[in-house]
């Protein structure tokens, strides 16, 4: 996706990797494995300097948890790189049984809607007060949600093919 | 249908109701997965283990393949107790094996609400001619293949996620090696063919045109690839790695060794790090015994698990 937009792409897997990268995206997986192979690998207190240094990031659904500061429904030693002030409740429709595609209005990309894929994924709960909420469910729990150089979406843009997210994370690297 | 479909108000969402069990989010949970490790465990106690150690998944069963083929006798679904326990144990995916052509152990395996059904050789088949029509299934399901044609087969049935078989409960990775190298090497050559050659592929193949020219065209399984079946060591895992498989089963191979919480953390970490054989040397270090195995070519043909399926 980033790479048909245009941007160069190289895998963060060590310490090291993180030199001249100008924009994160941390993608789907097991939230549980994501935090633990960070911490095995030494990249989560690099990670955490990197953001509170404003790099900007896009993180989908584990994603979206690992930018989270809070965690409703997670293992008790899970830990977080943090970022986003908000509360991210884990598998918060059920299991794969109830992963879905749905329609999402979100006005800051224009009038046609979002067509997402939510897989076991987890919604936001409680933004704080400097989160911009891109979209809600009808019922009005967040799954999309921006503050300053950080995207954190509940759903896979990728999955169903939508380059909007990742364009938009593309502006915070070019403005960064 | 999750709560969002009945809390849903807002008109103009209307047109495109939310739609669950979508080829999109059954193949997209197997892509979640990718890089990991899938492991077998047939105790909640070992499932918390397993996730704690870092798999992206575990697969519940009642006997680990080395226990299947020990002890004999039919291999079935696991108790729905057992999977319960389970599925409330941990917060990672869960999967359970039904047999091969058994729709109901796999309607069952649906209803408990499990996220990913494997329809698999190492339990006793359930009919020697059909698989499971997988389409009609909310929950997604994983298959066995040994060369490219059974794989696109089982994706014709509906299956969202390939594993190559190897030879399960034998701690012998040859097998996995020989079909993970089938699968890939005969999609080289696939994309190597020209257009007017894969009429007779698909023939060959005995798989439909329009996937085998998919294949061809994009070089890839239209689904996730991992691989299973013999896999023991860290170095096993990151040798499926470089081999091609999107990620690894690991059966018998951990709760069969000395020390089961490291050894599973060690594969994790080589399924991760399998490029870097300085990482995979530490985490190769201080494991213990591991699972006694059995050589492949010691197992005569009608104990060979891979064969089973077609």
């Amino acid at each position: 996706m980033l790479r048909s937009l245009g941007a160069e792409v190289v895998p963060v897997r060590r310490p090291a990797d993180l030199d001249g990268v100008a924009g994160l995206v941390i993608p789907g997986g097991e939230s549980t494995v994501i935090d633990k192979l960070t911490r095995m690998l030494g990249l989560a207190v690099p990670l955490r300097e990197r953001i509170s240094a404003g790099m900007p990031v896009l993180g989908t659904c584990a994603g979206l948890i690992l930018l989270s500061d809070r965690l409703a429904d997670a293992r008790p030693d899970q830990q977080t790189l943090g970022g986003l002030d908000v509360l991210t409740r884990r598998n918060a429709f059920g299991g794969q049984n109830e992963s879905f595609e749905a329609d999402l209005r979100v006005p800051e990309l224009g009038s046609r809607p979002v067509h997402a894929a939510f897989i076991r994924a987890p919604v936001v709960e409680e933004p704080g007060e400097a989160v911009q909420v891109l979209a809600a469910l009808p019922d009005g729990r967040a799954v999309a949600v921006e503050q300053g150089a950080l995207l954190g979406l509940s759903f896979h843009p990728e999955v169903t093919g939508e380059p909007r997210f990742h364009e938009r994370f593309l502006a915070h690297v070019r403005a960064a | 249908m999750g709560r969002y479909h009945r809390g849903m108000t807002d008109t103009t969402l209307r047109p495109t109701t939310p739609s669950t069990g979508t080829t999109r989010v059954k193949r997209g949970l197997a892509e979640m997965l990718k890089g990991g490790v899938i492991m077998d465990v047939v105790t909640a106690e070992q499932a918390r283990i397993a996730e704690d150690a870092g798999a992206v998944a575990v697969m519940a069963l009642e006997r680990v393949p080395a226990d299947i083929r020990a002890q004999g006798g039919v291999a079935r679904m696991s108790d729905p107790d057992l999977i319960d326990q389970i599925v409330a144990s941990v917060s990672i995916p869960v999967m359970a094996k039904a047999r091969i052509g058994h729709i109901v152990e796999a309607q069952v395996l649906q209803a408990l609400g499990v996220d990913y059904i494997d329809e698999s050789e190492v339990l006793s088949p359930a009919d020697y001619a059909n698989h499971i029509d997988k389409w009609p299934f909310t929950t997604p399901f994983v298959c066995g293949a040994t060369n490219l044609g059974e794989a696109l087969r089982r994706i014709t049935e509906g299956a969202a996620m390939i594993r190559s078989k190897g030879e399960a409960g034998t701690g012998d990775v040859s097998e996995a090696t020989k079909h993970i190298r089938t699968i890939t090497g005969e999609i080289r050559a696939l994309s190597a063919k020209s257009p007017d050659e894969l009429y007779v592929a698909a023939k060959e193949l005995q798989a439909p045109y329009e996937l085998v020219t998919e294949v061809a065209r994009t070089g890839a399984l239209p689904v996730v690839l991992f691989t299973a079946g013999g896999v023991a060591t860290p170095a096993d895992a990151a040798l499926m790695m470089q081999l091609g498989a999107d990620g690894v089963f690991v059966g018998s191979g951990i709760f069969k060794s000395g020390d089961p919480a490291t050894r599973a953390a060690a594969i994790v970490r080589a399924t991760a790090q399998f490029d870097d054989p300085a990482a995979i040397a530490d985490a190769s270090r201080g494991l213990g015994e591991a699972m006694v195995g059995i050589n492949v070519a010691d197992l005569p043909a009608p104990h060979r698990l891979a064969q089973r399926g077609w």
